[in-house]
């Protein structure tokens, strides 16, 4: 100790405390160095890029889940529900309260179906997604595995079953084509839609009125802003903004019609469409054979698609609106008007008929459904009758020109303008379609037989009805609607889808349309009549024509085959009429592909739609 | 008025006891009442945000409180212990820390890809950390031999005694703890009072090195942090995200912070680590600047006072001793905020007292009880 001691005392103690001295100042400033360029630092993160990096952290935590809006329903005109949303039941496992996945399918297996591609699906999701998140087993149990599974859920922690809304269409095929369906959002229609608002929405409406009022029925998405912890847990719900669930939509449709013309073409190939006149509304819109909606909502298997897509019968075509037939002899009337109207006859006006009809320097015989002929015909008698002779005259003094301009005005050769996407516009000839089209002429043997409806003529069952409305309401347009009203969800007043009015045919001469009319009634009134046998027993007046349609040739690709052929080259039967001739209320066109003749076919299936709806909506 | 009391405090605790009371004996225990206040403050401010920062876990809280009870009494042990007595024994201290490193390199446990840990049936135990105390000890001991400045040939006996333990530890590796035990030994070199020319001579003898350390000596993963440190946002999810959910923590708690237990990055776990190496990030974001303004007065507090101490040391081993332990202590909180505001790169270094963990505590306290021990056993100089 003495040693140490003495050893420092040789030092030079004054110089060492001096630089050491010196030293500790250094120190001092080298602390406050640090120190200043942490509080700068820190006051450049807090004060100067504080917002910037609360923004930063709020993206972090807040986050948005959308709440999927319920659709609006579909009702028909009388309140009766034609798509709803039924709860569909989901089994669901949450992995984070699972110890034993295994053991648990076992248990799972003996009470509910679980297949080995379930299982496989639910593994894969289960790698992918957070623990505590709730994954789905099984889709669509049944009545049956839910009341199984509820009794024993005790015994199932971290089970469980959840509910989601399915849309479903109680009536099931009935007036598929007008209702259409909703479908799983493919990628085209993702690509489409408004991503905000189908945030979470799964389906989409892919036909009918499904489709065209989509925008109505989804309603607006509301969210949930939460709040979640870095592995995505839900901690707390901050905001929460409620959807506005879609409207209800009301249609024109009258079920009970509409089940009536469905009744009445079952088994048959073909459409029909009744609207009421004034008012465009679409009373019944039919296309048979339909098909079942609910197998589209949930995805249809490929078997079950493809066994639809292919058949023969087409129930995926919407004859309705996309179909296109030559009008035959339902168009008559107009071509009379034109008559009339053009002044080119009257009422007085007789024509013999004997059978055929010839041009000019050409051999060719334009011959008469009736092969000897109607002899003397007034053009109520040619109407009455569907004399071919008649009108090869009459369309003849015409000419195209005519025939097309005042065709036009009944709507043939462009759409009606419904309110449902995919309709066919039909073709309406003339000098300059045929010179665009088939590069060619126009040849006065086609303005002969474009007056009885054949040729190049083509019509859909909707076009076919609006002509018969326009006719029924001395020339005005309306255009025709699905549509009728619509609710807000939780309000009781009806918000109405007014008609729509095209235009107005300029009348020359009332009395002209009142002769047409006459014609028309005596179509059915008048033993004479080709339809005469549809108005035996009626409670009202019915004004109509019939009309039958020659097939041309085989389709391509089709193979010989007597028997098919045949019923193929079978001609389609046509009618249009409406009811009550005073005030009409309801104009209806029938349609039923190779149904032979119109009055036979056609005439008492219009018979059947008028009686349903003109006697139910009048029970006094 | 803390010079004032120096008189009294000189007195042996023996003295005082025999007066019977227990506050005598409490009086005649060798504390420095300005640090024991200070470091107290430190480690109640740490609770309070260990408190948030773990979630309310009173299990984590009771470990923690255990810990620092244990680093208390310790540092107050040590500071009994009369400066003269740590130098006798500083040599056979470093010697067994020498050994100790060894033994690890050696049969050491592996822990997160590194040998750091000695076994030793009871507890486990890094001998890395004894040596964070025991070089400064040791170079200083080495340097007070003869006197100051030292002369060429002791400087590098010196830069030898530093050396050895760092690449040791080094090569277990902990590139951290080896950097800062070099800072240690270094700032008692600084001490020592060698020319400015010397320090700026290592200084850029290290960086001339820093390559060589990239390439050589460093793991990939450490290679790593260094990189993401310069670029954080080019691994967003991986590297990168410590340092940038830190600097969004400390950034959104603004001037005032979020409150207590409602920092949203630290309590849904955005936050990693946040107990631990973070938890500074956790008081930035729940007490804002203000917060942090209060921390660190309470940090500048504790070194400007071992600065006194320092300054008021008598002899050239304890001038030494306590001169080191200052400026470490300021280069650990330098550290490890400038890594969670994102200054520096990543190291494994906590926020002296406030982090969660054992044996930085127990180190850094018994550091203290070193200072507090060469602060009451001065004697009284003539004036």
């Amino acid at each position: 100790m003495a040693q140490f001691e003495s050893r420092i005392t040789l030092r030079d103690h004054l110089r060492e405390s001096h630089l050491f001295s010196n030293r500790v100042i250094f120190a001092v400033v080298f602390v406050f160095v640090l120190m200043a360029t942490l509080l700068l630092r820190m006051f450049s993160l807090q004060v100067a890029n504080h917002e910037h990096y609360t923004t930063l952290s709020q993206n972090n935590r807040v986050s948005l889940i959308p709440i999927v809006p319920t659709r609006g329903l579909i009702y028909d005109k009388n309140g009766v529900v034609l798509a709803q949303n039924l709860p569909s039941f989901t089994l669901e496992i949450t992995p984070e309260k699972i110890s034993d996945m295994d053991e648990l399918l076992t248990r799972l297996r003996e009470i509910v179906d679980v297949t080995d591609e379930d299982w496989t699906r639910f593994n894969k999701l289960r790698n992918q997604s957070a623990k505590f998140k709730a994954l789905p087993l099984r889709y669509r149990l049944n009545q049956e595995e839910v009341a199984r599974f509820s009794v024993r859920q005790h015994e199932f922690p971290g089970v469980a079953i959840e509910a989601q809304l399915t849309r479903h269409y109680p009536m099931g095929e009935l007036g598929v084509h007008a209702l259409g369906y909703v479908g799983r959002i493919n990628e085209r229609e993702l690509k489409e839609l408004d991503a905000a608002d189908y945030n979470g929405t799964t389906h989409v409406g892919k036909n009918g009125v499904e489709k065209s009022y989509e925008d109505l029925l989804h309603g607006d998405v509301g969210f949930k802003r939460v709040e979640t912890n870095a592995q995505g847990r839900v901690v707390r719900v901050l905001e929460e903004k409620r959807p506005v669930p879609g409207h209800h939509l009301y249609l024109n449709i009258d079920t009970r019609v509409q089940a009536a013309a469905e009744a009445a073409l079952k088994n048959l190939r073909g459409a029909v469409v009744a609207m009421d006149p004034g008012t465009g509304q679409i009373i019944s819109l039919v296309s048979m054979p339909g098909f079942d909606p609910n197998t589209f909502v949930n995805g249809i298997e490929t078997d079950a698609f493809n066994d639809l897509a292919t058949s023969k019968k087409q129930p995926l075509f919407n004859r309705a609106i996309k179909g296109r037939y030559p009008p035959g002899s339902t168009i008559k009337p107009m071509i009379g008007l034109a008559g009339l109207e053009n002044d080119l006859v009257h009422g007085a006006t007789s024509i013999n008929c004997n059978g055929y009809f010839q041009l000019k320097n050409d051999d060719h015989k334009y011959r008469d459904w009736k092969r000897e002929g109607h002899g003397d015909m007034t053009l109520l008698a040619a109407i009455r009758e569907s004399c071919d002779v008649y009108f090869y005259d009459l369309s003849l003094n015409l000419g195209i020109d005519r025939i097309y301009s005042f065709m036009s005005l009944f709507g043939f050769g462009k759409r009606t303008g419904i309110d449902i996407v995919g309709e066919s516009g039909g073709l309406l000839p003339s000098r300059t379609w045929k010179r665009q089209v088939k590069h060619e002429m126009w040849y006065p043997g086609e303005t002969l037989i474009t007056g009885i409806g054949q040729g190049f003529n083509l019509a859909t069952p909707l076009q076919l009805a609006f002509a018969t409305s326009v006719l029924a309401n001395y020339g005005l347009q309306v255009i025709p609607k699905l549509g009728y009203a619509l609710r807000t969800p939780n309000t009781d007043t009806l918000n109405y889808i007014e008609p729509v009015i095209a235009g107005k045919i300029p009348i020359v001469k009332k009395s002209n349309w009142d002769y047409i009319v006459t014609s028309m009634d005596r179509v059915i009134s008048s033993p004479r009549g080709t339809a005469n046998h549809i108005g035996r027993g009626a409670q009202y007046r019915i004004a109509g024509k019939t009309g039958t349609a020659q097939v041309f040739g085989i389709k391509q690709g089709e193979a010989y085959n007597k028997e098919e052929t045949e019923l193929h080259l079978r001609d389609h039967a046509l009618f249009v009429g409406f009811a009550p001739v005073k005030n009409p209320k309801i104009a209806v066109s029938v349609i039923v592909e190779n149904g032979g003749s119109g009055s036979a076919t056609a005439a008492p299936i219009a018979r059947k739609v008028l009686d349903s709806y003109l006697l139910q909506n009048n029970p006094s | 008025m803390i010079n004032s009391n120096q008189s009294q405090k000189y007195r042996p605790w023996v003295d005082r006891r025999k007066k019977g009371s227990a506050m005598g004996f409490v009086r005649g225990m060798n504390i420095d009442k300005s640090l024991f206040l200070g470091l107290l403050v430190l480690a109640i401010l740490g609770l309070v945000v260990l408190y948030s920062a773990s979630g309310q876990d009173w299990a984590t809280m009771n470990r923690q409180i255990i810990r620092l009870t244990i680093a208390f009494v310790l540092m107050l042990l040590v500071a009994q212990i009369p400066p003269h007595q740590l130098a006798f024994w500083t040599p056979w201290f470093f010697g067994l820390g020498l050994l100790l490193l060894l033994a690890v390199l050696a049969f050491g446990d592996v822990g997160k890809g590194a040998q750091r840990w000695l076994n030793l049936g009871i507890f486990r135990f890094q001998p890395s950390e004894l040596m964070k105390i025991v070089v400064p000890m040791m170079v200083a001991w080495y340097f007070s031999e003869k006197g100051i400045p030292p002369k060429f040939t002791r400087l590098l006996g010196g830069i030898v005694i530093i050396m050895i333990p760092v690449v040791l530890i080094a090569k277990q590796p902990d590139l951290g703890t080896a950097l800062l035990i070099g800072a240690a030994g270094g700032f008692v070199l600084f001490f020592t009072g060698i020319s400015w020319w010397l320090i700026g001579g290592f200084i850029g003898i290290i960086a001339a090195a820093a390559p060589l350390v990239w390439f050589n000596l460093m793991h990939s993963y450490q290679r790593q942090r260094v990189l993401t440190f310069l670029n954080p946002e080019t691994d967003p999810l991986g590297s990168g995200y410590h340092i940038i959910q830190s600097k969004i923590a400390i950034g959104s708690g603004g001037v005032f912070g979020k409150g207590w237990l409602n920092g949203t990055q630290s309590q849904l776990d955005f936050l990693p680590e946040r107990s631990t190496d973070f938890i500074f990030a956790v008081i930035a974001e729940e007490f804002g600047f203000l917060g942090i303004l209060v921390l660190l007065s309470v940090f500048l507090f504790i070194i400007l006072r071992g600065i006194r101490i320092t300054f008021q040391a008598q002899d050239t081993y304890t001038r030494l001793l306590s001169g080191s332990i200052v400026l470490t202590f300021m280069i650990y909180l330098f550290v490890n905020v400038g890594m969670v505001s994102g200054l520096l790169p990543v190291v494994g270094v906590p926020l002296p007292l406030i982090s969660y963990g054992g044996t930085s505590v127990v180190t850094l306290m018994i550091a203290f009880g070193i200072l507090m021990s060469i602060h009451t056993h001065r004697k009284l100089l003539p004036s």
